[in-house]
C-alpha cells in the first residue's frame, strides 16, 4: 500500500530545489555581464570568450583530459582483473590482505591517500608530473572499479563460463567470449566512474603534481580560494553541462536497449 | 435426532455480522466489485472462492479497511464500516505473504497487536502463551521469522491475527505458500482453531479444493459479482451455472435442445439422430431453449455390456487412461466426436483392471446425476 | 601460471602504490624534521648494511605524537572534525531520509528518473558543487540578497568563514550518499508489514515509528558511515567556506605540509586520523555483512 501523499510531493520537491538550485544560480550567473557574480547586469557570454583565451585554463584542461583518459584506462584494466580474482579466485595466500587493499582506498580520506603517495614518490626519486598523477589516479579509481565490477560479477550466472569451457574454449577465450561481453555494462559504468573521478580529483592531484602539471581542479581551487569569480561560473557551466548531457544519454541509451529487449520477448512469446 | 444443523443463513431471525449492501469498488475506470449483496454470519467459515482478478481480494481488502468502498455500505455488527480506519476496526487479516515483522522475534509478532490495545502485561503475556499453545509454536517463541520453516510461519501469522481476539478473521490465501502434504493437515488445523476460538473466518482462495474442505458456505466469484453461495456440497451437486460447474471440480458439459418429458424432467437432445439423454430439474426451462447437462465423470459408470436399466447410456471408445492411484479416468469418445470423462475407484489392483486402450464401453448415468442449466 | 598473473599484478600494484606509501608515512612520523632533502631525519644508510639499519631504528622516536598531544591547535582540530563530521551526518540524515522514503513511495514509473535526479550530481564535479555555495552564503550572496528582501533580516548575515557553512557544504555534498542506501532499504520494504501493523492496532505514525524505521535501519546505518567517514577527513569543504573561522584536521594537515613543510608532523597527523577512522569503518564493515546475510 504505497501512498503518495502531500508530505512526499513536499520533500521532494524541497529536497530536489536543494540538490540543484546552487547549480541552477552558478549556471544562470555565467551569463551576467557584470564582474560583481551575484549582481544581475544582462546577458553576456564574454566570461566564456574570456576563458577560452585563458591558456593556463586550456593547458590545465588538457592535462587533465590526458590524466583522466589513461588513468582510467588503466585502473578499468587492472580493477576488472582485481574484481575477477576477488570474486572467482577463492582462497590464496594473502586474500584478506588483498581484499582489505581493494576497499580501504574507498573509504580513505584523500589528504591521507595524497600524502602517502608522495612520500612515496619522492621517496623513490621520481619526479612529479603527469606520470605520478596518473599512477595516483589510477590506484584509488582500480579499486571503485573493481567494486563496480564484482557487483556484477556476483549475480553473474557461473554456468555460462562453464559451458563456454564445456564447449571447448579456454579459459582466456571464455572470458573473452562470454564472460567480458555479459559484464560489459558494469566494465564501462566502472570506467566512466574512474574518469569522473579522476578529472573531479583535487586534493590527490595537488599532492602529485608537479609545477608543470597543473589539472583543472588545482587550477580551479585556486582561483576560487580568492572569491567567486564569473570566469569560473562559465567553466562550471560548462562541466555541468557536459555531465548531464552524458549521464541523461547514457541513462536514454540504457533505457531504450531495456525497452528493446522488452518488446523482442513479448514478440517471442507472441510468435 | 434433534441434532441442530449450522445454518443461520437458512434463519430469517438470524441477525448477519457482516452485511454488504449494494457495494461497487471502483479503481479508475476497472469496475473490481459491481453492486454485491451479501450477508455472513457469526462462526460461520465463509470461503471466497475465484480465479485471480475476480474481485475477491479486493471485498477481504475492504473489510480490512485497507480500499475505501466506492457506492453502498458494509456493516459489521450493524454499524456502518465507512469511516473507521483499519487500526480501529475488530477485523485482523492474516496476509498471503504473512506479513511477519522480520525484525521482531515470533513472541513479539503476536504480543504486537495486544501491545497496541494497552493491555497489562500479566494479561498480555498469558494471552501471547495462550497463542502459542494454541498454534502449537511454543518451542519458536524467541525465533525471528527466517528461523522457522514456512509452515511454522503460517501459524505465527495465524496466531498473531487471532491475538486480538477479533470479531472477523479474515484469511487470504492463507496456505498458499505451502506444499500440498502440509497444505492439508493445515487445512484441518484451521478448522479446529476456528472452532475452537468461535471467531468468524472469511477466507480467499482459488483452490476450489481448499474451500470445499474448509468452509461452511463456499461464494463463488467471476468479474465482480458473486455467481453462486452455498454450502460445500450444494456447489458442487447443484451448480447454478456452467462457470461454477466448471469451476468447482471436473465435470462434462453436454449441449443441447431441450423438450419437456414427464412430470419435472426434460429430453435434452444433444445430436442430430442420436438417442436424446434425459435428465429430472426442479428447473422450469421453455420447449425448445438451449441447455446443457452437467455430469461429474464419478457420475458416469463404465461397463463392458450395455446395461439394463439406465436411462441414459451410450457406446464409446476408450482413447485415454489417467491413472490417479485411488482411482482412475478414463476419456471416452462417443459418436459425434465429443470425448466424455467417466471415473472409477481402483478398489482392485492395477494388473486386474478390465479395461484397455481402444476397448469399446457403455457409459450411462441415472435421471438426476447430471444437473440441467440454462448457461 | 595464468591465474599467477591474474593475482599477480593488481596486487602487486596495489602493495606498490598503496601499502607502502602507508608504511613510509608511518615511518615519517616516526622521524625528526630537518632542514634538509628530503625535509626530516633519520634517512637509511643503505651503504652501511645492517649496522645502518639498526642506527636507522633507533633514531626513530614518538615525539611527533607527543606534540600532537601538546599543542592544543592539533586535538582541538580533530575533536572539531569529530563534532563537525557527527553534527552534518545527523543533519544529513534528517534531511536525507524524507527524501528517500518519499522516493520509495512513489509510483514505480517515476523512480528511474528519481534515482538519476539525486546521482546525477554525484557525476558533477565536487569542487563545483561546494564552489556554487560560495555565491549564495556570502555577504553579498544570494540568500542574504533573498532574507534582506523578504525582510527577515535587516543585517545580512555572516555565515560564509563559519561552521554552519561547512554543515551546509557536507549536507549538500553528501546528501547522494545518505539516500541511496535507505532508498534501496525502503524499495524492500514489503507494503503489506504495514498494512499488517495497521490491521494490529497501529495508527499510520506509529506503524512509522514500529515497523518503517526500524526495517530501514541498515540503510540509516549504512548512509550515515558513508557521510561520516569522508566528512571527517574532509579538506575542500572547510578550506573553502569554513575559512579560517573553522578548524578542521584534514586542512591542519594540508597546511602542516604546504605551508610548515613539516612532514613529519603531517604523517603524525596522518597517523591518528587513520587510527580515528578505523573504528566507524570496522563497524561500518560490520553493518554491510550483516545487511548482506539479511538479504540472503
Amino acid at each position: 500500500m504505497r501512498r503518495f501523499s502531500w508530505f512526499n510531493a513536499t520533500s521532494l520537491t524541497f529536497g530536489f530545489v536543494f540538490l540543484y538550485l546552487p547549480m541552477l544560480l552558478l549556471v544562470i550567473y555565467s551569463f551576467n555581464s557584470s564582474k560583481l557574480v551575484t549582481v544581475w547586469a544582462g546577458f553576456s557570454t564574454k566570461w566564456y570568450g574570456e576563458l577560452l583565451q585563458n591558456e593556463a585554463f586550456l593547458d590545465a584542461a588538457w592535462v587533465t583530459l590526458r590524466v583522466a583518459v589513461i588513468s582510467s584506462t588503466i585502473a578499468t584494466v587492472l580493477g576488472t582483473m582485481a574484481a575477477y580474482v576477488l570474486v572467482r579466485s577463492g582462497r590464496f595466500l594473502g586474500r584478506t590482505l588483498f581484499s582489505g587493499m581493494i576497499y580501504a582506498p574507498l573509504v580513505m580520506p584523500d589528504v591521507i591517500t595524497g600524502l602517502s603517495l608522495l612520500l612515496l614518490f619522492i621517496g623513490i626519486g621520481l619526479d612529479r608530473g603527469v606520470l605520478t598523477i596518473v599512477l595516483a589516479h589510477t590506484t584509488f579509481a582500480m579499486c571503485y572499479v573493481s567494486v563496480v565490477v564484482s557487483s556484477r560479477l556476483v549475480s553473474f550466472d557461473k554456468s555460462l563460463e562453464e559451458a563456454a569451457l564445456d564447449l571447448g574454449c579456454t579459459p582466456m577465450q571464455s572470458f573473452r567470449l562470454v564472460t567480458l561481453p555479459i559484464i560489459a555494462p558494469a566494465v564501462i559504468s566502472g570506467w566512466l566512474l574512474a574518469f569522473t573521478l579522476s578529472l573531479d580529483d583535487l586534493v590527490i592531484a595537488s599532492f602529485t603534481a608537479g609545477p608543470s602539471s597543473t589539472t583543472l581542479p588545482i587550477k580551479i581551487f585556486s582561483a576560487v580560494r580568492l572569491g567567486v569569480s564569473p570566469e569560473i561560473n562559465a567553466l562550471s557551466t560548462i562541466m555541468i553541462g557536459i555531465v548531464t548531457i552524458g549521464v541523461i544519454s547514457a541513462s536514454l541509451i540504457t533505457k531504450r536497449s531495456m525497452v528493446r529487449q522488452q518488446l523482442e520477448e513479448q514478440e517471442a512469446i507472441r510468435t | 435426532m434433534t441434532q441442530t444443523v449450522f445454518a443461520p443463513w437458512e434463519d430469517p431471525g438470524e441477525k448477519p455480522l457482516i452485511q454488504f449492501k449494494n457495494v461497487t469498488k471502483r479503481f479508475g475506470s476497472f469496475t473490481a466489485i459491481d453492486n454485491l449483496t451479501q450477508d455472513i454470519y457469526e462462526r460461520e467459515f465463509f470461503a471466497l472462492l475465484g480465479p485471480s482478478g475476480c474481485g475477491k481480494t479486493t471485498m477481504m481488502r475492504m473489510l480490512a479497511g485497507f480500499e475505501e468502498v466506492t457506492e453502498g455500505q458494509i456493516l459489521l455488527a450493524g454499524q456502518d464500516m465507512a469511516r473507521v480506519p483499519p487500526n480501529e476496526r475488530a477485523v485482523n487479516m492474516m496476509f498471503q505473504s504473512y506479513a511477519l515483522f522480520p525484525h521482531l522475534s515470533v513472541w513479539e509478532n503476536i504480543a504486537f497487536g495486544l501491545k497496541r490495545k494497552k493491555m497489562p502485561k500479566s494479561e498480555l503475556d498469558a494471552r501471547v502463551d495462550e497463542m502459542l499453545r494454541l498454534t502449537r509454536l511454543e518451542r519458536f517463541a524467541r525465533r525471528k521469522p527466517h528461523q522457522i520453516s514456512g509452515g511454522q510461519r503460517q501459524r505465527v501469522a495465524l496466531a498473531r491475527s487471532l491475538a486480538r481476539a477479533p470479531k472477523l478473521l479474515l484469511l487470504d490465501e492463507p496456505l498458499g505458500a505451502l506444499d500440498k502434504k502440509l497444505r492439508q493437515d493445515t487445512q484441518f488445523e484451521l478448522m479446529d482453531i476456528q472452532e475452537k476460538t468461535g471467531t468468524t473466518f472469511v477466507i480467499v482462495t482459488h483452490d476450489q479444493e481448499e474451500s470445499m474442505t474448509v468452509a461452511s458456505r463456499v461464494a463463488v466469484m467471476d468479474e465482480g459479482q458473486i455467481i453462486q453461495v452455498a454450502t460445500p456440497d450444494k456447489i458442487y451437486e447443484e451448480p447454478a451455472s456452467l462457470y461454477v460447474a466448471d469451476f468447482i471440480g471436473d465435470v462434462n458439459i453436454i449441449e443441447g435442445i431441450a423438450t419437456k418429458s414427464g412430470e419435472d424432467g426434460y429430453k435434452i437432445n444433444w445430436s442430430e439422430g442420436k438417442e436424446p439423454f434425459q435428465a429430472k430439474t426442479p428447473r422450469t426451462l421453455s420447449e425448445g431453449q438451449k441447455a446443457y447437462i452437467a455430469i461429474r465423470p464419478e457420475k458416469i459408470a463404465v461397463s463392458q455390456d450395455k446395461p439394463d436399466s439406465a436411462l441414459n447410456s451410450i457406446k464409446g471408445k476408450i482413447v485415454d487412461i489417467a491413472y490417479l492411484g485411488n482411482m482412475s479416468t478414463y476419456h471416452v469418445e462417443i459418436p459425434g466426436g465429443l470425448t466424455i470423462k467417466a471415473q472409477t475407484a481402483n478398489t482392485r489392483r492395477l494388473s486386474r483392471r478390465s479395461f484397455t486402450w481402444e476397448d469399446e464401453v457403455w457409459l450411462s448415468w441415472t435421471l438426476t446425476a447430471g444437473s440441467v442449466l440454462e448457461r | 601460471m595464468r591465474r599467477f598473473f591474474l593475482i599477480f599484478i593488481p596486487y602487486i600494484w596495489l602493495l606498490a602504490l598503496f601499502l607502502v606509501p602507508f608504511l613510509i608515512v608511518f615511518k615519517i612520523s616516526l622521524s625528526d624534521i630537518a632542514l634538509a632533502i628530503p625535509p626530516y631525519v633519520p634517512v637509511i644508510e643503505w651503504s652501511d648494511g645492517w649496522a645502518g639499519f639498526k642506527n636507522f631504528l633507533s633514531q626513530l622516536d614518538l615525539e611527533n605524537f607527543v606534540w600532537l598531544t601538546q599543542d592544543d591547535l592539533y586535538w582541538k582540530a580533530y575533536l572539531s572534525s569529530l563534532k563537525i563530521a557527527a553534527v552534518s551526518t545527523v543533519l544529513t540524515l534528517m534531511v536525507g531520509y524524507p527524501i528517500a522514503y518519499s522516493m520509495a513511495q512513489a509510483p514505480n514509473e517515476w523512480r528511474p528518473t528519481l534515482m538519476m535526479l539525486v546521482i546525477l550530481p554525484f557525476w558533477t564535479s565536487f569542487l563545483i558543487r561546494v564552489y556554487s555555495w560560495m555565491g549564495i552564503l556570502g555577504k553579498e550572496g544570494f540568500l542574504n540578497q533573498f532574507l534582506l528582501w523578504t525582510g527577515m533580516i535587516s543585517e545580512p548575515l555572516q555565515i560564509m568563514n563559519t561552521p554552519t557553512a561547512v554543515y551546509i557544504g557536507i549536507v549538500y555534498t553528501y546528501l547522494p550518499f545518505m539516500i541511496l542506501p535507505i532508498y534501496s532499504a525502503l524499495e524492500k520494504l514489503d507494503a503489506s508489514l504495514l498494512e499488517a501493523a495497521e490491521d494490529l492496532g497501529c495508527s499510520r505514525l506509529s506503524a512509522f515509528w514500529l515497523v518503517t524505521i526500524p526495517l530501514s535501519k541498515n540503510g540509516i546505518i549504512a548512509g550515515s558511515f558513508l557521510v561520516f567517514i569522508p566528512a571527517l577527513g574532509e579538506f575542500v569543504i572547510p578550506s573553502l567556506l569554513g575559512g579560517s573561522g573553522t578548524l578542521m584536521i584534514g586542512k591542519v594537515l594540508w597546511e602542516e605540509f604546504f605551508s610548515n613543510r613539516d612532514w613529519p608532523v603531517a604523517s603524525a597527523v596522518a597517523v591518528v586520523l587513520l587510527l580515528l577512522l578505523i573504528i566507524p569503518i570496522i563497524l561500518f564493515q560490520k553493518n554491510e555483512q550483516k545487511s548482506r546475510e539479511m538479504d540472503q
